[in-house]
């Protein structure tokens, strides 16, 4: 079964002293597919990221990854940059962390950290100025201005991120995370705060990154038109646990989820029964 | 932008202010101890300077709350019209170069005035110091309280290395360098875990332990009373002295002791232009973005891939070695060093220097070295008020641009036009 998924979390647990954040929480995700991981506030859905990603050491379980050469790593021995720099995930956060005092361009190059890093020969070949740096600077530089276009970007390059619109600064972010060449990437709550127009601008990006890259992608979103169209595969968590999975339509009509959103929020609950139609 | 506050909170922080001060004074000031004539404590109060002081520090409130309304922090960045704005970018791009020539021109043009030229050479040696630390503090953000430790660690190795093994200071500079660069990386790898408030405490710990162990371990380091005879520079194995083999006699001019002043003088300059070229070419590799982006969100760093440790010890490496350099400037340059040299308050004032000139920008802390160390020599007629009057000075600067000389930040690469990010988007760091 592990052939196409290219993330298997098996029985997964996260405990902060007494509390159970995710408790027994077996899913996996699908190679160039859309996996989303929904649930009420407080669900559990960040601490998941979280262990994914290395910033927690998970209490228990296993999580796998799968790359498309076979090569399988267990992420929960990863720690810390490891998982970003040798597993090749990438997240974004759901309190947008860009690096406020620097251009757009400049965050990009920022995530483009490790690659510039050798071809600058750890420093040594770069502060002499070597053409095999230069030439690699080059490619960077091409690569981030190629995502800045992509999430129309291009006109603010030399911005400040700081100064950016909420929406902006929200694919401002995706950019970055992308320009890390990901196998895998990790999206919280990506069309936060973005209005109905941003929100289907998210949904034609993610749908990019998807059948042109072909970039597998694991999102927490709690808006359900998004979640909804452009979804493969859902995953429901609710207070740790997983209460329901299957596609958006086999979800939407789930009696659990509904009743799981109904407990935490009625308007929220009708979000859900209503989205994607 | 904040409302200003209004007349209550002004007279409330005062009020606030004036009540430390007459706990604080009420002991130290307002009663007075002595031993008597039989060795009994005999006391009596002064309650008249009591009240003047707290009645001082209380007006004193008053006055820098309604300072900081009138002059700063300056948020006319923001309300300046382009057309001045450019005339200040115009300003900024030519003061950079004009102050580089007018101080290679400095000892043509102050030749006979010694006083200036070691002036000048102090001024250097902080300059240099400066942006050493501005590595450190400006880009990657760690508030390092200790620096002097470094500077110390380069002294002392030149001036060990010379008197013992008589090895010239073009051998030993690099030397130097390297072994504090070595002492940073030691004493980076437990302390660099920690953030902020921590980081500053161990550091501050650190410089202080160098110097301890420099005055107790007496067979080495001469302990208190340090290390004399250090060998002076030569002009690359020609000496700079009166003997027939000396520079003078080479170039069959008269020999003056002056030679050896404006042979330091570009001595340091050469050091400290080296330190700021690597600086600036560094910000613009990889590991000088890693350094800035760390101060801006360390956690965002690990989610992108970057060693967080390791860019935090290559940047407390790099600013080691450059508090190296110039602390083997300083022994070769003093002939004597002793412990004396490389107190709390050294790593405070270069720490100062960075502040002021406004954290990561190199013009601003050329500047900023210039005004403190000028700035106090120039006082010096004031004698006992000397530090009052300077500690006032630094207060107005700091109301007026609590950000630095030069709060704002060049961008390390652009794609259509480079543009000064404001001061207050950019972030301090935390640690
Ligand atoms: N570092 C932590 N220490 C203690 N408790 C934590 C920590 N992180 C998360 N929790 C707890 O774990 C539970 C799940 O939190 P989590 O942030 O994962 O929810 P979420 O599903 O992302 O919710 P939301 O939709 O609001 O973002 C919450 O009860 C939270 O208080
Ligand atoms: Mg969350």
């Amino acid at each position: 079964m592990s052939g196409d998924k290219i993330l298997n979390v098996d029985r997964l647990a996260m405990r902060f002293g007494g509390i159970v954040a995710v408790q027994d929480l077996s899913f996996s995700a699908t190679r160039k597919q859309i996996t989303a991981l929904i649930g009420p506030n407080g669900a559990g859905k960040t601490t998941v990221f979280n262990c994914i990603t290395g910033f927690y050491k998970p209490s228990g379980g296993a999580i796998r990854l799968t790359h498309d050469d076979g090569r399988t790593i267990a992420l929960e021995r990863l720690n810390d940059f490891r998982i970003a720099k040798q597993a090749k995930v990438a997240r974004t956060f759901q309190n947008i962390r860009l690096f406020p005092g620097m251009t757009a361009l400049e965050n990009l190059m920022v995530a483009q950290h490790n690659a510039l890093m050798r071809a600058s020969g750890f420093t040594l070949l770069g502060l002499v100025g070597a053409p095999v740096y230069r030439e690699a600077e080059k490619r960077a530089i091409d690569l981030a201005t190629d995502w800045l276009k992509r999430v129309n970007l291009l006109d603010r390059a030399d911005d400040a991120a700081g100064n950016f619109a909420y929406g902006d600064q929200r694919r401002l972010e995706i950019a970055r995370a992308m320009c890390t060449e990901p196998a895998l990437l990790c999206l919280d709550e990506p069309a936060a705060g973005l209005n109905a127009r941003e929100s289907a601008a998210l949904s034609e990006l993610l749908l990019s990154i998807r059948d042109e890259l072909g970039t597998s992608i694991l999102l927490i979103e709690h808006d359900m038109s998004v979640v909804m169209e452009i979804s493969d595969h859902i995953v429901v968590m609710d207070h740790g646990v997983k209460i329901a999975e299957g596609t958006p339509r086999e979800v939407r009509d789930d009696p659990k989820v509904i009743a799981a959103y109904l407990g935490a929020d009625e308007e929220e609950a009708a979000a859900v029964m209503e989205g994607g139609s | 932008m904040k409302a200003k506050p209004g007349v209550p909170s002004i007279l409330k922080t005062a009020f606030v202010n004036a009540l430390i001060a007459l706990v604080l004074f009420s002991l130290m000031v307002g009663i007075r101890t002595e031993a008597g004539a039989s060795g009994q404590l005999t006391y009596w109060t002064r309650f008249g300077e009591l009240a003047s002081l707290v009645a001082a520090v209380f007006g004193g409130s008053i006055v820098i709350e309604l300072l900081r309304q009138w002059i700063g922090p300056s948020g006319a960045e923001k309300l300046v019209p382009p057309a001045v704005k450019s005339g200040m970018s115009f300003i900024g791009r030519y003061v950079a170069p004009a102050l580089l020539i007018f101080t290679l021109l400095v000892p043509v043009i102050f030749y006979n005035q010694r006083y200036i030229l070691d002036l000048a050479i102090l001024v250097l040696t902080y300059v240099m110091l400066g942006w050493g630390l501005n590595v450190v503090v400006g880009l990657a953000g760690l508030l390092d309280l200790g620096y002097v430790a470094f500077y110390a660690v380069g002294a002392y190795s030149y001036a060990l290395l010379a008197t013992n093994f008589g090895w010239s200071f073009w051998v030993c500079l690099p030397l130097a360098g390297i072994l504090a660069a070595f002492w940073g990386v030691l004493l980076g790898f437990p302390v660099l875990r920690l953030r902020g408030d921590y980081l500053a405490i161990v550091t501050l710990a650190f410089g202080e332990i160098i110097r301890l162990v420099i005055i107790n371990w007496q067979e080495l380091t001469g302990g208190p009373n340090g290390v004399s005879g250090i060998p002076r520079p030569s002009f690359f194995g020609i000496p700079l002295d009166n003997s027939d083999d000396g520079l003078a006699a080479w170039l069959h001019i008269e020999y003056s002791t002056t030679h050896r002043i404006v042979f330091l003088f570009y001595l340091i300059l050469a050091l400290a232009l080296l330190t700021n070229w690597a600086t600036i070419r560094l910000r613009r590799l990889p590991i000088g973005r890693a350094w800035e982006a760390l101060r801006e969100d360390e956690v965002a760093c690990r989610a992108l891939g970057i060693n967080t440790t390791t860019t935090k010890l290559t940047a407390f490496a790099t600013g080691a070695m450059f508090g190296g350099f110039a602390g083997a400037f300083f022994a070769t340059r003093q002939g004597f060093i002793s412990p004396e040299s490389f107190t709390f308050q050294e790593s405070a004032l270069v720490l100062a220097i960075v502040v002021l000139g406004g954290m990561g920008s190199q013009l601003g802390v050329a500047l900023a070295a210039l005004t403190m160390i000028g700035g106090f020599e120039l006082f010096r007629s004031l004698e006992t008020y000397r530090m009052l009057v300077f500690g006032m000075a630094m207060v107005l600067i700091m109301i007026w641009r609590p950000r630095g000389l030069i709060g704002h930040r060049a961008p390390t690469v652009y794609l259509t036009k480079a543009q000064a990010i404001s001061s207050d988007l950019v972030k301090e760091g935390h640690g």
